[in-house]
């Protein structure tokens, strides 16, 4: 069974089709891109399957069980987390704060445990300072020590990615959304951001959606590359294949480039 | 990653501003100072605090300080209960009021002669204060998928609601409102003086602040932090905002609901008039004054901003904070040190100037005695201009000067603004702070009821320029 199955997604705004009966599959394990000239409809993809938007058609299975009609953190619950590509950070609360803040989801104490601090209370805030400092350690020593005292609008915007995923796996996902984690960074930043999913994979064990503009990013991390264009999927397969297929060039290109290169 | 190795290369990814940002705090005394607060524990603030409160009645033996010192404490509550909304969960909340009024009326449904009922007040309070903090939820639920203006609307409308239906609604008895409120009794032993009051009320505050700290201090302040920052980012890290926002609105409503179930007893009358716009801004300025989402700051904001509106009350005293403010505002705000020096002492001595030259011309402008009575009025009254006869007998200006000098002072300040060059801003300064001097000896020190919100907004609006987070708040960046 895949963990994510999205079959016949469409949504429009006013008169623009961003998606368009897609189908998508994403089996446990895999790192998919989806790639796609600007307008295609990945971010919308990404919105419409972490409960933002409610799509016009279509069904997104996860773990086989339907989770269309769900509140967004409900779905962040079931363990879908994402990134933003316009950086999304609590930016006025401490690098720690931030990734603490995102283990809302399994964490219990109401307010009357809180204040009477309970043991349990106690036990479960112990818990996740840990996690966060667990999962900021991930990045080496980029996010750890006096950093997680900081304020998170302190951060370089490397940094500020990094924060990102390191917020969004602290909602211990098992589907991991990743919007463009390599805008912006330069060379040695992007290669590390290669290398980082690749060890999310590893080390984490989450499975991995990734939209990317990045090509050697792309290449690097996909086990399979899904290509869309005006919401509707035109290629999919290894990196090799989409990359060389007509219409993704046509796509991104326009059809005479695709012309000169048949 | 190879590149990144070596010790002497600039590392890649470390910020050095960001980097060096420790190092640059530690030079500052100010920040030093701040994070020596952080590093106090909480217990210990929350003594410091309480203290002043707790010896305050030992130094009082004035019936009318007493009552202003339980006034403070009740103010205390309701910015405390308001910072929640606005300071912590960042909603525009603009009906707060009408929850410190449910909770006041609700107390004299079940302690009143009216009533013909007289609940316990142990029993009463927290009744009330989950009564209020259900009113609040429900007030939340069809509002809470509004943010900022949208949300304000609609809570000034319920605000609204609440005082037309109090007016008009013959169980509240309408304007006459009700008036045989019993006082609160503890285990069959009735509250009577003053000070068991002021007592209570202090209670309520240690239990409130101490309650508000430790929920901060969880997930749940954390929650509401994170959805203060962005909405959709907490929603998708598997915050629940609606419920979230309305437990908010349910905490601050609660909070209210027990100031005001205190505050009826207090008063032993309740009235619609209580509760209006008025005491709404009062509340929003102590909350903006202290700064917003500090405990410490909405408290020492809201005993400053009663305890000036106390002050003002009388013409005494309200002349030595009118002076005072001028003098540590430019003392605040002019650097280097001798240009503030230079300026008063112009004001000064273009004063005694222009007042020769007055008595001179035409000596009835200079004859009048102001209204107050404090030593420095005496001292101003040979310095500003001041007709004879200037009030009467009712406390209303008569004198075209006063009014002359209170349009020329509005027109100066605007003036002022446009002007580019310090050095004839600092010029201009001087003929400006003399007619503000003229139009509060002329007619201000005469209307206390006026005077006060002028000032209060004067503190107000200069402190927003100086330090927009407030006193005790925490500044605010918003970068994308």
């Amino acid at each position: 069974m895949p963990l994510l199955e999205v079959q016949g997604l469409s949504l429009a705004f006013g008169g623009v089709r961003c998606l368009d009966g897609l189908d998508l599959v994403v089996g446990e394990g895999e790192v998919v891109s989806v790639i796609g000239p600007n307008g295609a409809g990945k971010t919308t993809l990404f919105n419409v399957i972490t409960g933002v938007y409610p799509p016009e058609a279509g069904e997104i299975l996860f773990e086989g069980k339907s989770i269309l009609g769900l509140d967004p953190h409900q779905i962040a619950r079931r363990g879908i987390a994402r990134t933003f590509q316009t950086l999304r950070l609590f930016l006025n609360m401490t690098v720690k704060e931030n990734v603490m803040a995102a283990a809302y989801g399994h964490t219990r104490a109401g307010v009357l445990r809180s204040v009477l601090r309970t043991p349990g209370m106690r036990r479960e805030e112990r818990e996740i300072e840990q996690l966060a400092e667990e999962r900021l350690a991930f990045f080496g020593d980029r996010l750890v020590g006096y950093r997680w005292r900081q304020p998170a609008y302190s951060l370089s915007y490397a940094n500020r990615r990094r924060l990102e995923i390191a917020r969004a796996t602290a909602t211990k996902p098992r589907l991991l959304l990743l919007d463009e984690p390599a805008a912006g960074m330069n060379p040695v930043e992007t290669h590390e951001m290669t290398e980082l999913i690749g060890r999310l994979r590893e080390e984490g064990g989450y499975t991995i959606l990734v939209i990317e503009h990045d090509m050697h990013v792309v290449e690097g991390i996909s086990d399979r590359v899904v290509a869309l264009d005006h919401g509707i999927k035109i290629a999919e397969g290894t990196f090799g294949e989409v990359a060389t297929d007509p219409r993704v060039v046509e796509a991104y290109l326009g059809t005479s480039a695709a012309a000169e290169r048949t | 990653m190879s590149l990144n190795e070596g010790p002497e290369q600039p590392r890649i990814g470390v910020d050095e501003w960001v980097a060096s940002a420790e190092e640059r705090r530690a030079r500052s005394p100010l920040a030093r100072a701040q994070d020596a607060m952080e590093r106090v524990p909480a217990a210990v603030k929350l003594v410091a605090l309480v203290v002043p409160f707790a010896i305050f009645p030992l130094f009082v033996d004035s019936d009318y300080l007493m009552q202003v010192g339980i006034d403070t404490l009740i103010f205390v509550l309701l910015a405390l209960g308001l910072n929640v909304a606005v300071g912590w969960v960042g909603l525009l909340d603009l009906g707060y009021v009408a929850f410190f009024g449910i909770g006041a009326y609700l107390y004299a449904a079940v302690a009143s002669e009216y009533a013909g009922r007289y609940w316990d007040a142990a029993i009463a309070i927290p009744v009330i204060a989950v009564a209020v903090a259900v009113s609040g939820f429900l007030v939340g639920l069809p509002s809470r998928r509004l943010v900022g203006d949208y949300l304000a609307i609609v809570t000034l409308f319920f605000l609204q609601l609440w005082l037309v239906v109090l007016i008009n609604a013959s169980w509240s008895r309408g304007p006459n409102g009700i008036s045989d409120i019993y006082p609160l009794q503890f285990f069959g032993r009735q509250v009577t003086s003053l000070d068991a009051y002021f007592y209570v009320a202090l209670i309520a505050f240690v239990a409130i602040v101490s309650f508000l700290y430790l929920l901060n201090q969880s997930r749940t302040g954390r929650a509401w932090r994170a959805l203060r920052e962005d909405e959709l980012a907490a929603e998708l890290m598997t915050m629940p905002v609606s419920r979230l926002k309305l437990m908010g609105f349910a905490v601050g409503a609660g909070i209210a609901g027990v100031a005001g179930a205190i505050y009826a007893p207090v008063q032993g009358a309740v009235f619609p008039a209580n509760f209006d716009l008025v005491l709404l801004i009062t509340l929003y300025a102590m909350v903006v004054l202290g700064g917003a989402g500090s405990l410490v700051g909405v408290t020492v904001g809201a005993v400053l901003i009663n305890g000036v509106l106390e002050a003002l009350n009388d013409a005494d005293n309200a002349s030595w904070i009118f002076y005072g403010v001028i003098a540590i505002a430019l003392l605040a705000l002019l650097r280097p040190w001798w240009q503030p020096i230079a300026v008063l002492g112009a004001t000064v001595i273009f004063g005694f100037a222009v007042h020769e030259i007055a008595e001179e011309a035409r000596p009835s402008l200079v004859g009048g005695a102001n209204f107050g009575d404090s030593r420095i009025d005496g001292l101003v009254d040979s310095w500003v201009l001041l007709p004879q006869n200037i009030l009467t007998g009712d406390g209303l200006p008569t004198g075209w000067l006063g009014r002359l000098a209170y349009i020329g002072l509005v027109a100066s300040i605007l003036g002022l603004t446009l002007v580019r060059s310090h050095l004839w801003r600092l010029v201009g300064l001087v003929p400006v702070l003399y007619l503000a001097a003229c139009v509060w000896a002329n007619i201000l020190v005469a209307q206390p009821a006026v005077a006060r919100f002028v000032l209060i907004g004067g503190m107000l609006v200069g402190l927003m320029a100086y330090r927009p987070e407030g006193l005790f708040g925490k500044q605010r960046v918003e970068i994308v």
